[in-house]
């Protein structure tokens, strides 16, 4: 509990916010739900000059939930948004990913947003907005812009963010009819960054047959890796696919690395598993079973 | 009314405190005093060429900074080397700040005083050390080829080296033994480096009182009476001019056995230089790479043994990684090769460790002491000989055991105490049944079946061991009756959180016949006991229980004596109940031990209606003999000590069911099971509690914790993001069976618990893996990593020879 010194900022609106940001340039941070931010800074690993904590800007906390898909506002907590109804009604996926968030206790506190501003290969949100082709919307004092999640995550911990800049919302965008999701992961612990993780969503056209289908694994490689294997699966009736095989599809198209908890092959080898089991869950969830 | 307490799963008195924030730790003392920091080597090894502080100078609330050089007297010697051996012939312990040479990452090297700890921090960060970067020597097998060298007047980083040797019968030696037996397997097993990692990490808080000229320091320490004369001696200070006390300690775990930290005689020692408080609070990070680590050994094994499994003889070499210093000399290895024989009667018995220097932090006790090591050990090469005979491993296991009828034991070799290793009591055959019940041994094969028809991958495991307990040289208790009836008990060593207070309790109320909740128990503060040794070796209980029940009895006699006198009545015919003393079968005749307490101390003045009665006027005392009788003390109080002959040692069994995901390597327990015997229990719910921490940290040593570093010395790990501690969804539910076998060595006939819980699990969890799978397994932890690749890695099956 011992970050390096910084001046702190409490804006009450969004237009001190940007003003404030603008000013501090390269030098500011923004503290949302602070569940990244703070440990970095006790341990000294970030020495930001300025902290903009946004939580007294009003507005910022919405989630809106609708046919085209889930808009969720910078201030809007996991918590919040997993235990919103009409959130899971329209994206079931959402609800999904963030109960393997870390634990209550962080997701009560933690951000959406932040989570995706922070950018974590390992982290799920990014995977899920990556999956889905969501988008995150910045503003600063020169204006507003939509980034989509392909160009928004740009390495590890690195998004497209822009100094001044306040990433205020993000847009996940619903799926077809006939559309499934899930998300499976494994983690050394639970609740910790995974090892390896899928999140997969399947569309089947009006006769049950394979539309479409796309995974997005964690924790190997420098950003969420999206992998379309529509045609893998082939349009074949989502009962007969062999989605062992469609899984030798995604192991193929990774490059993960090993460390202190998993060698490379060890994760290329789970994300196999791990796709298979999801998109299986995926298809039959789009089936309207229960997976 | 009986009070009967010793034995009652009483509720732990401390709990209310301690987990509703009500603690007194050590960081929440002092808010007002100067915070000390510390700069801390980044490199594994290195020479010191210059320090430059020019530009830390200005940081604005800067009160000192000290390097080496102004260390002054003794405290610019190393620090001390607590626990000498002949067999340590190269022992060496770090200077307080780093003397030229560092010899892990974390070494402190300049320290900082400043207003706060934030500033302090400033400070370090502007502090600029020039280094000359030597050779790193990282891992065991490195370092034994001797390429490089840790400390240069140390060849082939070799600290220490001890030869154990037991004769088999006939005299014969280990290795003619393995040679002329039936069967024989020969191979390596590894274990991984871990950590006591307490939630509260070291700490150290000393206020000088110049007017008294006097020192008083809280230390989150597992001994403060040794503290406190380290301090002394380091400081030059006359003893009874320093206090130190030991707050609420957030845990310890071995770690804080260790004493004096550099930053325990450098805070005080700066409190003193600048009449100021001071306080150091030991973060994270510095607990990784600043305190003590454990485990890490690499064994090779030779055995011998007959048809049944009857091990015939036993060779065991042990490379011991010891890190960079060696303050706690070599108990830990030791303690390795002596409890690794468990239950069994081995034959002939040959150990030989090396204990090899690393530039990594030191290595001293953790929890279960070199014995986790040992039982992995042993419990491997059972499951070995099992497999390699194609029989039960609990058959195995029992042909080997020591019967109840052979006790007292000899195993014929020199314990950590230096005493002899002879076993006091026991019953390991019935403790084996026990398990075999719990778990549902003999009906497992049935149920492996069944989940393998559904697919899926099942494993039982077993793992015994014997723990030396309670070992010497002594502990004291001191127990006073006041005026208004309430028992003040104290003791010299520390608690962490095991629940003295509750049980020290339990005994005063059950030996003196009060109400528990008149009793109230302090440990580890030197101004209330000034002699202990402190809290390790699973010791709390048998040494300072048993020295309290024989000061109680002390009371309890000098109580009866004196009522006896104020009754009229024969001290043989009076009992003491519900903290009254009466004539037995005369309820009447009664005296409140409080007013016991009146008589005994004669009084010239009165301050309330009570002691009037003990005043010169009152009447009460005869003419003819001093008020204080010849042989006698004032006052209600008695104070005793208890000295082993030897340690006690308790023992337990576990078994696990775990299963393995054939697709994820995933390793997840179903079931784990304990049978437990600590001799005589004070408080079953608080020895269950002890076994549950202790098995938590015993699955984070089987299948999480591991300490990693990479070539150049470095922790990788060091943070509680990638050491990966079980959480509660990690530690199963834990089914535990007692087995009371009393020790005949004490008077309350108990054995100690508190490591007991850790130290089978690693050869558990091993042994479930390698039924669940087929495999091998030679290393712990596991990860699903590890068993991905283990699967893939063509070997002979278990048993084989390797």
């Amino acid at each position: 509990m011992k970050p390096p010194p910084f001046d702190y900022h409490g804006p009450a609106t969004l237009g001190e916010a940007l003003d404030v940001l603008a000013e501090a340039g390269p030098g500011g941070k923004v503290l949302a739900g602070g569940q990244s931010l703070i440990p970095l800074l006790n341990m000294r690993l970030a020495a930001p000059a300025h902290i903009v904590d946004v939580n007294r800007v009003p507005g910022l906390d919405g989630i809106e939930a609708g046919p085209s898909g889930v808009r969720v506002g910078a201030l809007a907590r996991h918590a919040a948004v997993e235990r919103s109804p009409r959130a899971a009604a329209a994206l079931p996926l959402l609800r999904q990913a963030l109960r393997l968030v870390a634990h209550p206790v962080i997701r009560n506190r933690g951000t959406v947003v932040g989570s995706l501003v922070h950018a974590d290969p390992a982290a799920e949100m990014p995977a899920v907005l990556a999956l889905l082709g969501g988008s995150v919307r910045m503003a600063s004092r020169g204006g507003e812009r939509e980034v989509p999640a392909a160009e928004f995550f740009t390495g590890p911990m690195e998004s497209a963010l822009r100094p001044g800049e306040l990433a205020v919302s993000a847009f996940f965008p619903a799926l077809p009819p006939r559309s499934g999701t899930a998300f499976h992961e494994v983690a050394r612990r639970h609740g910790d960054y995974a090892v390896a993780g899928v999140a997969a969503a399947v569309t089947l056209d009006e006769d049950l047959r394979i539309a479409a289908a796309r995974v997005a694994c964690v924790s190997v490689g420098p950003v969420p890796v999206v992998v379309d294997v529509t045609a893998a699966c082939g349009p074949r009736p989502a009962a007969s696919v062999e989605w062992e095989a469609v899984a030798r599809a995604v192991r193929d198209r990774i490059d993960p690395e090993g460390d202190i908890h998993a060698t490379a092959d060890y994760r290329r080898h789970l994300t196999g598993v791990l796709a298979a089991r999801a998109l299986r869950d995926a298809a039959a969830a789009a089936r309207g079973e229960e997976s | 009314m009986t009070t009967r307490l010793f034995g009652e799963p009483v509720q732990r008195r401390e709990d209310a405190r301690l987990i509703t924030g009500q603690g007194r730790y050590l960081d929440d003392l002092g808010a007002g005093a100067l915070a000390a920091a510390f700069v801390r080597s980044p490199h594994a090894h290195a020479r010191i060429l210059d320090i430059d502080v020019s530009a830390a100078l200005d940081v604005e609330g800067l009160v000192a900074i000290y390097t080496w050089e102004d260390l002054p007297g003794a405290l610019a010697e190393p620090l001390p080397l607590l626990i000498p051996h002949p067999a340590l012939t190269h022992g060496r312990t770090a200077y307080p700040l780093a003397r030229e040479i560092v010899r892990h990452v974390g070494e402190p090297v300049v320290m900082v005083v400043a207003r706060d700890r934030y500033l302090a921090e400033d400070a370090c960060a502007l502090i600029r050390v020039d280094y000359e970067i030597l050779k790193p020597v990282v891992g065991i097998e490195e370092a034994v080829r001797g390429v490089h060298l840790v400390h240069e007047d140390v060849p082939g980083n070799v600290g220490a080296h001890l030869v154990q040797e037991v004769p088999g019968p006939g005299g014969a030696a280990a290795r003619d033994a393995i040679a002329a037996a039936p069967h024989t397997l020969e191979f390596r097993l590894d274990i991984e480096r871990s950590a006591s990692m307490p939630l509260e990490g070291r700490g150290v808080y000393a206020r000088w009182d110049a007017d008294d000229g006097s020192l008083r320091v809280y230390s989150s320490t597992q001994t403060s009476t040794s503290v406190r004369m380290a301090i002394a001696a380091k400081l030059g200070l006359p003893l009874p001019k320093v206090e130190v006390v030991a707050p609420d300690v957030g845990g310890g775990f071995g770690v804080k056995i260790v004493h004096p930290w550099p930053e325990e005689v450098l805070v005080p020692w700066a409190a003193r230089l600048l009449n100021r408080e001071v306080k150091w609070a030991e973060d994270r990070r510095e607990h990784f790479i600043s305190s003590s680590h454990e485990r890490g050994q690499v064994q090779h094994v030779r055995v011998g043994f007959d048809d049944d499994g009857r091990v015939l003889g036993l060779e065991v070499e042990i490379l011991h990684d010891h890190g960079a210093y060696t303050p706690y000399g070599i108990i830990v290895p030791i303690i390795t090769s002596t409890q690794l024989l468990g239950p069994y009667k081995v034959g002939a018995y040959r150990v030989e460790f090396s204990s090899i220097y690393t530039n990594t932090v030191q290595v001293t006790p953790y929890r279960g002491a070199g014995r986790p090591q040992g039982v992995f050990c042993m419990e491997r090469t059972m499951d070995r000989i099992a497999a390699h005979l194609g029989r039960d491993r609990t058959e195995v296991r029992a042909a080997n055991f020591i019967q109840p009828h052979e006790f007292p034991y000899d195993q014929g070799m020199t314990f950590q105490d230096g005493r002899p290793l002879i076993y006091d009591s026991g019953d390991y055959p019935e403790a084996l049944r026990l398990l075999k019940e719990l778990i549902g041994w003999d009906s497992f094969p049935e149920a492996k079946a069944r989940a393998a028809a559904e697919g899926r991958r099942i494993g039982i495991g077993v793992g015994c061991y014997v723990e030396g307990t309670g070992v010497g040289p002594y502990e004291g208790g001191h127990v006073q009756i006041t005026s208004d009836g309430r028992v003040h008990v104290s003791t010299g060593l520390t608690s962490q959180g095991q629940g003295h207070e509750t049980a020290f309790a339990q005994i005063a109320a059950t030996e003196l016949g009060v109400p528990i909740e008149k009793v109230s128990v302090v440990t580890g503060d030197t101004r209330r006991f000034g002699y202990a040794v402190g809290t390790f070796a699973s010791r709390a209980a048998v040494m300072s229980g048993n020295a309290i029940a024989l000061a109680c009895r002390k009371v309890r006699e000098k109580a009866l004596r004196i009522a006896a006198e104020a009754l009229e009545a024969d001290p043989r015919d009076l009992e003491i109940t519900d903290g009254t003393v009466h004539v037995a079968g005369v309820p009447s005749a009664s005296i409140p031990l409080g007013t016991v307490a009146v008589l005994s101390n004669p009084l010239r003045y009165a301050f309330d209606e009570e002691t009037r009665r003990a005043t010169q006027f009152a009447g009460a005392a005869s003419d003819d003999r001093p008020p204080v009788a010849e042989g006698e003390e004032p006052g209600l109080e008695g104070r005793d000590y208890y000295s082993p002959v030897r340690s006690t040692f308790a023992a337990g069994m576990h078994a696990a069911i775990v299963e393995t995901d054939p697709d994820t390597a995933e390793i997840r327990i179903l079931r784990y099971a304990v049978v437990h015997d600590c001799g005589r229990l004070i408080n079953p719910m608080i020895v269950e509690g002890q076994i549950h921490g202790g098995v938590a940290q015993g699955v984070g040593g089987a299948l999480y914790e591991k300490m990693v570093y990479d070539e150049h010395g470095q922790l990788l790990n060091a943070s509680f993001m990638d050491f990966l501690m079980p959480y509660a969804t990690e530690v199963p539910h834990i089914e535990t069976a007692h087995l009371e076998t009393p020790s005949p060595l004490n008077p309350l006939g108990i054995k100690g618990a508190g490591e007991a819980g850790v130290i089978p699990v690693s050869a558990v969890i091993a042994s479930a893996v390698e039924d669940a799978e087929g495999i091998t397994i030679a290393r712990m932890p596991i990860s699903p990593s590890d068993l991905h690749h283990l699967r893939l890695t063509p070997q002979g099956a278990p048993g084989s020879d390797q």
